[in-house]
């Protein structure tokens, strides 16, 4: 089974540290979800993670099945295994989803290798219907005036068609009202089950979304670190009390 | 032929082993041995001999030396144009090779090196599986030519200039030069001086040729340059697709490329003129096309331009009929140490007329690209209407694009409208691509393919799976 070990990790913006010793293990099928205010460091997590090369790796590691992944280059990552939801994905003008996600999966087959494009399309319906997208939908160009729900469902999708050993998905409820909402999470609770379900590091900043997803894990992060740990019932008690709870708590501690 | 859907196009993509056309493939030259050649440098007995050893009539040696002098007077036009143009020297370029004048009929017949040019480059293969009828130019004569059949019996007659101009004079004559006068530009009067090859065609009144003609031009000597010259004659209400190719191998010289091109479509006729060139990077590419459409005809040129050193094209269509259309779709793309400098001419010059220019062009690295056009839409006409798109798509911040529209329309019967936009391709959106498991070069490649898309999928299947590849080709190279 595979796993993600994120050991102690530290990240900079220039000269600016924002993750601040992080560490984490994340097993396929598991669903983490990480929550914390927002500037504590919780997307420059999933996108140093994915590779983005604004950011600076200052300390610890990120282990994909016992290897580091810090020297390989963001495509090489999601080859190996890593998926990155985008909290604001970008707009690809004149190239459909469906050739998207065909250059995608070719990018993953070995050198020379054909892809077999009518059991691809097979593959992409199947998919499709999983998710209740509509066929016409992988015809649009990618993310191009799709409204804030749409681009989720095709953030989805991709995640659907590409099979990750690991996904961390930022703020995936970000813009959706409550239907795109429910919409979103019954996509990712379909792919947690099965022999390719992912580990899902979910990071949200309100529990609302945790109520469609229901986590494993949840994990409260602070000043660029993991400050409280528990099961999906931390989740609500931080609804009850407000993040100021955590930072009194983590200040204490540090007292 | 009906453009592509996304699934042919997808199945295509993984299945068509066409050769085609890109440049690692044209990057390869034989020793060839010329029994005909004009030697270096170009002078009255340049001219004399290239008219000589093609046997031809008086009135065309006269044309070809008045054509020489008006080159000889006629300034680089400079002042509006890039200074490149003055790094060509006209001296050590050999303006005449050929083995011979007469194409064979049969690829068994050509001799072997030029076969093997040709085969590599996939022609034959093209040949047998799409198209109607097929000349293959090697340096200054068509080596191969032939059309089908069938296509023959309709009365279609499809070869090089020098064949149309012995055998078909008395209609040659009637149209040569008179689409683009010898003096329209120095590259045109050098052209006229010493042009040899190209196509003539012409489709007898009420034909639809079912498949394209396609030419293909190989230039395979150092120092040399190319003069094709092509007329293409649709009488009215015949229907006809013409294509061409071009690559050359990369020399550490230059070598100069400079075509004419002349389409006549009479009463209802339509000419679709298809170019995916393809030219080594030391190419000086310098052509003039142009068509007249006459009564409810229609000329629409499809130009996709990538390699050489400086490509200057502007493909121009003159609606002298009424009801005349004229279309030019075009795409450039620059690498580095390339401009592309083309564009498009409409010039309205009956009622009711109508023209559509949608121009893309990609810069890549310290690659230019400049769009230059021209619509001309005089006051006494009424109901005629231009749209004119011009898109520029930036890869990196030192890459540079320029646009120069000059968009003339007299007298409030008539209607024009022109959109410009320039975008960039973003980091972000770089990243994105990366991130799912696309190289940087794949995902350039692919955000240059979007851009080209609404463009592209109006080609023949063949032509976009080919301008695809070779855009793959390009970035391939173009990231560090």
């Amino acid at each position: 089974m595979s796993q993600l070990e994120i050991k102690d990790l530290h990240i900079s913006i220039g000269d600016k540290p924002i993750v601040k010793g992080f560490t984490l293990t994340i097993k396929q099928g598991e669903v983490h979800a990480i929550m914390g205010p927002n500037g504590t460091g919780k997307s420059t997590l999933a996108k140093a993670i994915a590779g983005h090369p604004d950011y600076t790796i200052t300390g610890g590691d990120v282990l994909l099945d016992g290897k580091s992944v810090l020297a390989m280059e963001a495509d090489e990552r999601a080859r190996s295994g890593l998926f990155l939801a985008f909290q604001y994905p970008s707009e690809i003008p004149g190239v459909s989803i469906a050739n998207f996600l065909r250059a995608a999966v070719h990018a993953r087959m070995a050198e020379g290798e054909e892809l077999d494009a009518t059991a691809y399309y097979k593959k992409l319906y199947s998919k499709m219907d999983l998710l209740k997208i509509d066929r016409k939908f992988t015809s649009r160009s990618v993310n191009e005036g799709f409204s804030g729900g749409e681009k989720k469902r095709c953030e989805i999708l991709q995640m659907a068609m590409l099979e990750p050993k690991i996904a961390l998905m930022d703020e995936t409820d970000s813009g959706l009202d409550i239907d795109a909402l429910r919409i979103v999470a019954d996509g990712v609770n379909a792919q947690r089950t099965g022999p390719v379900a992912p580990g899902i590091m979910l990071i949200t900043h309100y529990q609302r979304l945790l109520d469609y997803i229901v986590p494993d894990f949840v994990h409260v992060m602070h000043d660029g670190r993991i400050v409280k740990s528990g099961d999906k019932s931390l989740a609500l008690e931080l609804e009850a009390k407000g993040y100021d709870w955590v930072k009194q708590e983590f200040a204490a501690a540090n007292a | 032929m009906k453009p592509p859907t996304e699934i042919e196009t997808a199945v295509a993509l993984e299945t068509n082993p066409v050769a085609g056309i890109d440049q690692t493939k044209g990057d390869f030259k034989y020793n060839v041995d010329y029994a005909f050649d004009a030697g270096t440098g170009l002078n009255e007995t340049t001219v004399r001999y290239i008219s000589s050893v093609k046997k031809e009539a008086p009135w065309i040696l006269d044309f070809r030396l008045k054509a020489l002098k008006t080159f000889l007077e006629k300034p680089m036009p400079t002042h509006w144009a890039t200074k490149d143009l003055e790094n060509i020297n006209f001296d050590k370029i050999r303006y005449y090779l050929s083995q011979g004048q007469k194409p064979k009929r049969t690829w068994d017949e050509v001799p072997d090196d030029i076969k093997q040019t040709f085969e590599r480059l996939g022609i034959p293969e093209q040949e047998r599986k799409f198209l109607a009828g097929v000349e293959a130019q090697f340096d200054s004569e068509a080596a191969y030519s032939n059309i089908k059949e069938i296509v023959a019996k309709q009365g279609v007659i499809f070869c090089n200039s020098t064949e149309g101009l012995r055998e078909h004079p008395e209609i040659f004559r009637k149209f040569f030069g008179k689409v683009i006068p010898t003096a329209d530009n120095k590259f045109s009067a050098l052209n006229s001086a010493v042009f040899s090859g190209g196509s003539f065609i012409y489709v007898p009144p009420g034909v639809k040729v079912a498949q394209p003609l396609q030419a293909y031009f190989r230039i395979n000597a150092e120092n040399f340059g190319q003069f094709e010259r092509t007329l293409i004659i649709a009488d009215e209400g015949s229907e006809v697709v013409y294509m061409e190719g071009c690559t050359a191998p990369k020399f550490s010289t230059s070598t100069l490329h400079s075509a004419v091109v002349e389409l006549v479509a009479l009463k209802g006729a339509k000419i679709q003129y298809i170019t995916v060139q393809n030219w080594a990077n030391n190419v000086f590419n310098l052509v003039t096309k142009r068509g007249v459409a006459h009564e409810d005809a229609e000329i629409k040129w499809i130009d996709c331009n990538i390699g050489s050193r400086l490509t200057m094209k502007y493909p121009g269509v003159v609606l002298k009929g009424e009801r005349a259309r004229g279309e030019v779709l075009s795409i450039a793309l620059a690498n580095d140490g390339q401009h592309q400098d083309t564009g498009a001419k409409m010039i309205h010059a009956a009622n009711n007329t109508t023209s559509n220019i949608i121009a893309k062009s990609i810069s890549v690295g310290q690659g230019r690209s400049t769009y230059r056009g021209v619509v001309h839409i005089p006051k006494h006409l009424k109901g005629c209407k231009n749209n004119t798109e011009c898109d520029a798509l930036l890869i990196n911040t030192n890459s540079r694009t320029d646009t120069y529209p000059a968009i003339s329309v007299k007298g409030d019967r008539n209607a024009t409208q022109h959109e410009a936009s320039v975008s960039k391709v973003s980091e972000d959106m770089i990243f994105y691509m990366q991130s799912r498991g696309l190289t940087e070069a794949q995902a350039m490649s692919l955000a240059v393919n979007g851009f080209i898309n609404d463009l592209a999928r109006q080609f023949p299947m063949e032509y976009s799976v080919e301008l695809k590849r070779l855009i793959d080709l390009e970035m391939e190279g173009s990231v560090g």
